[in-house]
């Protein structure tokens, strides 16, 4: 049926369609570009998944094996392809489930669209069969979120979801939709939204401030770059490389702004923070001019905000207004997105190389290879390190694999490690520190850009917090690579208890199963390495497979992570064992 | 900057949406800062809502919660003023026992006074209407306590600031 509805005061007639709102939630889910969705299904959103099963040519919903895997994995989706993943879920304990990953993608600003289905809105607030306010729940973790309780409401708050999750900060929303609202039906028309009056997605940048800003890079003698995740989100690798080069500057990265620039690129002089690389934690508090994009100067990557770059004069290019002196006072503040900014200023910029201040880079990162990296990649004792795992799977990739890491030593051991070539090559749980976000997340990731190689590396405490997502990759037939390195131990926790609460390493070891047999289980390729000669052909196959491998690496069991910068130290305090 | 604590009052416009008292209220619970006083009412602006939150914190402080404040999406405007910088007013009611009206002369010289004024009379109890600042409030708080009331309540803060807030130039040029 057609009719014809006139919005507005203006004289815009749309052509209209009656049908109902679980047709309406999965038309605007196309309409938005959606054509994979992650979730799970149950009573509250059963007339969408009806629709789901209608529409299955034009959009496939994957069936992860817990609400959270879906989360992660619409997580992973969105970290490699910069668009907004979606996740759906019931009501009550599905839509609980839901939350560590929108927490995860609230801190991390990942795009993420959630929608849940809800009690009938005559049920609201009478302890209903799986009634939980999720709305309620999700506020302090979403960018935006809202509950619908009438069909009509539905492409608009859709429409308005997209928007939020990925304009200018990047970040979680989530739609609540009562089932009633599900099987009403309406005159749908979609519409995508452009804009929110109450919303400022890119901040004006304030008159003077990069002629000011490009000032004070040019007068420097020892400036530095420190950079996040803003310069992928909003694009500006290209920028951000012409900028760097022009101007002659090393450049560090915080986590999640690894694989922005490339590894190799000369004037990257690696990773800040608490297991960051020796030299750009020490020059931090040695550096006139500190140069951040695109990052938040999170407490991992300041340690004592007293002691942190102090001596320099701070330059911050920043999206959202209120990062701008929330954590370190900045001398001038360049609001806007990072690719417009960093276009911007590059004519400002004077050509320069500060090949001395360069050398002192290079000279601490040779101290730094010699006391750490040198044994962490080829060692020369009896165990197996995380560190020459991750070589050897540079040596297979080339740099050109995506790594999805958990949480923890091997997490650290991974974003110091690998190699990257492209953009948005690193996903990981930065802010949030979910342990169990990788396995879903890879497969997210594959599922998104299936051309790429996609290695998952996971511990083996978190692995066990999503193994059962191994379910999912062996229906949905994912060729993601994993990767647990084994060393029977919750590591991260056990280094801490080793290094401040004199060994006693309370609850942290694991009796694990056999890995193997669970993967071969769900009928997965499956492989275990306990010696070094065995490591490089296991590797080598693991890459090579076409489908979904898995390969355990037994490592050292005591293993530790250096460089580090104890908590609640000062930058400069970063030690080397 | 100052390091000392002192009271402001945050004026937020936002949309009229349910769920936007529940973000704004968590800005502050999250971060242990106590809310002084909490208003919520149509502004100046059809269709726009108005808090009038009052806090008592630092100056480093207050511009990082404004901050927050107007990073959510439907809120409009956050400003945030000093006591000096707004005419504030706040308005409570003292509920007493009918017969102290006639045998306390003492009650009707305060409420004379303090330019409250009566609002009910019954032969049970009486009502006191008082508006004004704080400590005018606290003042005939103190003042009628001795002779035993019944029931108090006061409202939280009410204000408009001095200098203008350009919250209806910003939605024009926005439409």
């Amino acid at each position: 049926m057609e009719t014809q509805t006139i919005k507005n005061k203006d004289t815009v007639t749309k052509v209209t369609e009656k049908i109902s709102g679980s047709e309406a939630i999965v038309r605007c889910l196309i309409a938005e570009g959606v054509k994979v969705l992650y979730g799970y299904p149950g009573g509250a959103i059963m007339p969408v998944y009806d629709e789901l099963y209608k529409y299955q040519d034009k959009i496939h919903h994957v069936l992860t094996r817990h609400e959270q895997g879906a989360t992660h994995s619409a997580q992973g989706f969105a970290r490699i392809s910069g668009q907004v993943g979606v996740a759906i879920a019931t009501s009550g304990p599905g839509a609980t489930n839901l939350i560590t990953g929108i927490a995860d993608a609230q801190i991390d600003s990942t795009p993420m669209v959630c929608i849940t289905g809800q009690v009938p809105s005559h049920l609201l607030g009478s302890d209903a069969f799986q009634e939980t306010d999720i709305v309620g729940i999700s506020t302090p973790v979403t960018k935006w979120n809202c509950q619908v309780t009438k069909a009509s409401q539905i492409p608009e708050a859709i429409a308005k979801a997209f928007y939020i999750a990925k304009s200018g900060r990047p970040g979680p929303v989530l739609v609540d939709i009562t089932k009633d609202a599900q099987f009403e039906e309406f005159d749908f028309a979609y519409e995508k939204c452009t804009k929110v009056r109450s919303y400022v997605p890119i901040p004006k940048t304030i008159s003077g401030t990069l002629e000011a800003a490009a000032k004070l890079i040019n007068e420097a003698k020892k400036p530095m770059i420190v950079w996040g995740q803003g310069i992928i989100l909003s694009e500006a690798e290209v920028a951000f490389k012409a900028f760097v080069e022009k101007a002659g500057i090393p450049a560090a990265w915080t986590i999640l702004g690894a694989s922005a620039l490339p590894t190799s690129h000369r004037l990257n002089v690696g990773m800040l923070g608490m297991h960051g690389n020796y030299a750009p934690n020490k020059l931090t508090n040695e550096c006139d001019v500190l140069i951040a994009i695109g990052m938040r100067f999170d407490d991992r990557v300041t340690g004592d905000l007293s002691k942190y770059a102090t001596q320099a004069k701070v330059i911050h290019f920043e999206i959202d207004p209120s990062e701008v002196d929330k954590n370190v006072k900045t001398d001038v503040a360049v609001l806007g997105d990072a690719k417009a900014s960093l276009t911007a200023i590059l004519p400002l910029i004077n050509e320069s190389t500060h090949t001395d201040w360069h050398q002192e880079f290079k000279d601490l990162y040779a101290i730094e290879y010699e006391k750490v990296i040198k044994e962490d990649l080829y060692p020369t004792k009896e165990g197996l390190t995380m560190g020459e795992v991750i070589h050897q799977i540079n040596v297979e990739s080339k740099g050109d694999a995506a790594i999805v890491t958990d949480v923890g030593q091997h997490q650290m051991i991974a974003c110091r490690y690998a190699e990257f070539n492209k953009t948005k090559s690193n996903i990981t749980s930065g802010g949030l520190g979910t342990m169990g976000f990788g396995l879903p997340a890879a497969i997210g990731a594959k599922m998104a850009a299936p051309e790429r190689e996609v290695v998952s590396i996971s511990g083996d405490g978190g692995y066990q917090m999503t193994i059962q997502e191994l379910g999912t990759i062996f229906q949905q037939k994912t060729a993601v690579k994993m990767v647990v390195l084994n060393n029977e131990f919750l590591g991260m926790v056990r280094q801490w208890q080793q290094l401040f609460f004199d060994k006693r390493y309370a609850s942290t070891e694991m009796t694990n199963p056999n890995f193997v047999a669970i993967a071969e289980g769900y009928y997965l390729k499956a492989r275990k390495v306990t010696k070094r000669e065995d490591l490089a052909a296991a590797v080598k196959e693991m890459m090579e497979s076409k489908e979904a491998y898995f390969l355990e690496v037994c490592v050292e069991k005591e293993g530790n992570v250096f460089p580090m910068v104890p908590s609640g130290a000062s930058v400069s305090d970063i030690r080397l064992c | 900057m100052s390091t000392e604590k002192q009271l402001f009052t945050i004026s937020v416009y936002t949309e009229n949406n349910i769920g936007l008292l529940n973000r704004i209220s968590a800005i502050f619970q999250r971060r242990h800062i106590n809310i002084e006083s909490l208003n919520t009412s149509p502004s100046e602006i059809e269709g726009v809502s108005k808090f009038t939150i009052v806090v008592n914190m630092t100056d480093e402080n207050i511009k990082k919660i404004i901050g927050q404040i107007e990073k959510q999406v439907e809120v409009i405007k956050a400003y945030y003023h000093k006591d000096e910088d707004t005419i504030y007013q706040e308005s409570c009611i003292f509920k007493m026992q009918s017969d102290l009206l006639f045998e306390e002369r003492q009650i009707q010289n305060i409420i004379k006074e303090s330019n409250a004024r009566i609002v009910t009379v019954n032969k049970s109890f009486f009502v006191i209407e008082k508006s004004g600042r704080k400590e005018e409030v606290d003042l005939i708080y103190k003042e009628l306590k001795p002779f035993g009331i019944l029931q108090f309540t006061r409202s939280g803060r009410v204000s408009v600031s001095k200098q203008p807030m350009e919250i209806s130039q910003m939605l024009t040029a926005f439409n």
